[in-house]
């Protein structure tokens, strides 16, 4: 028999922990989007788990659609921190205070 | 105690897989180097690739290898590589007072409160096997194909048009400006 899904759970779950972590105490854009991609990568692990304990295929679309819209994401994200590093000769978004009140 | 209960082979690949995700996700958050962080990064798409593979979704574990493995942390070495590789600002001035202290009770808070709704509830409710019982193996390519293209049709074709206007998008944010714009640019700006 397979290993319960709520051990795949729970990993899930601390990618998640550690991927938000990460995202909340890096100043670095390019760290903050690694993490992102670690917090979807989390999700996208639930979902299979669920596909699975459900025996559905359904779960498994869904993570399909998720890494399409991830790659979409770091397409113009990473655009973003090249625009800003043309600006600025920095990635560190502690440097990005103009709509400081 | 775990032996006899489940197949051994399963609980090493499970046991690998956690590995790979849990120490790579952490050297994402920890290495300096942002080259450092992005190889980790590769190490936790594998271990979740190894637990696609474990739960039978044999296609998304390759798609998981491909494009994330190899295509979007390429792009990250290439942007890593494109703007120097920089060791970020000095990690242990915190701007904000006590912004780690609160991120950590934040997630530790968070992830608690999930396992322990986990443990305590059942998350599987409704009817299984809704839109097609789950294949395993080869089959698994075809039923996910069947799926996409019948099912989730429209946002599959909407899936399309995303990439199209991130591509635009990117094209037109990474595209040098020309001599003239910038000027005026800048005189808008100062």
């Amino acid at each position: 028999m397979n290993v319960p899904a709520a051990w795949y759970l729970v990993v899930a779950a601390l990618l998640f922990g550690v991927g938000a972590f990460g995202l909340l105490t890096r100043r670095s854009a390019l760290i903050m989007f690694m993490c992102l991609e670690l917090m979807l990568n989390a999700v996208n692990l639930t979902f299979v788990t669920f596909s699975r304990t459900m025996s559905d295929i359904a779960g498994q679309a869904s993570v399909f659609f998720v890494m399409v819209v991830a790659a979409a994401e770091v397409t113009v994200g990473l655009g973003i921190v090249v625009a800003v590093f043309r600006r600025r000769s920095s990635t560190s978004v502690d440097d990005l205070t103009e709509l400081k009140g | 105690m775990i032996a006899t209960t489940y197949a051994i082979p399963d609980v090493v690949v499970f046991v690998t897989s956690t590995m790979l995700i849990l120490v790579g996700a952490l050297g994402v958050i920890s290495l300096r180097n942002p080259v450092h962080a992005a190889l980790s990064l590769i190490m936790t798409l594998f271990g979740v690739a190894v637990a696609f593979i474990a739960q039978s979704a044999d296609f998304l574990a390759a798609v998981q290898i491909i494009v994330y493995a190899g295509a979007i942390v390429v792009l990250f070495l290439f942007v890593i590589m494109f703007l120097g590789v920089g060791y970020g600002a000095k990690s242990n001035v915190e701007p904000l007072v006590g912004q780690r202290g609160f991120a950590l009770a934040g997630v530790v808070i968070t992830v608690g409160g999930l396992i322990a709704l986990m443990a305590s509830s059942h998350w599987v409710t409704g009817a299984s096997s809704v839109t097609g019982k789950l294949a395993t193996g080869q089959g698994n390519v075809k039923q996910l194909g069947t799926a996409v293209f019948t099912t989730y049709l429209y946002a599959f074709e909407a899936t399309s048009l995303l990439l199209v206007i991130a591509v635009v998008g990117a094209v037109l944010l990474a595209r040098r400006e020309r001599a003239t714009t910038r000027e005026t640019h800048d005189e808008v700006t100062t």
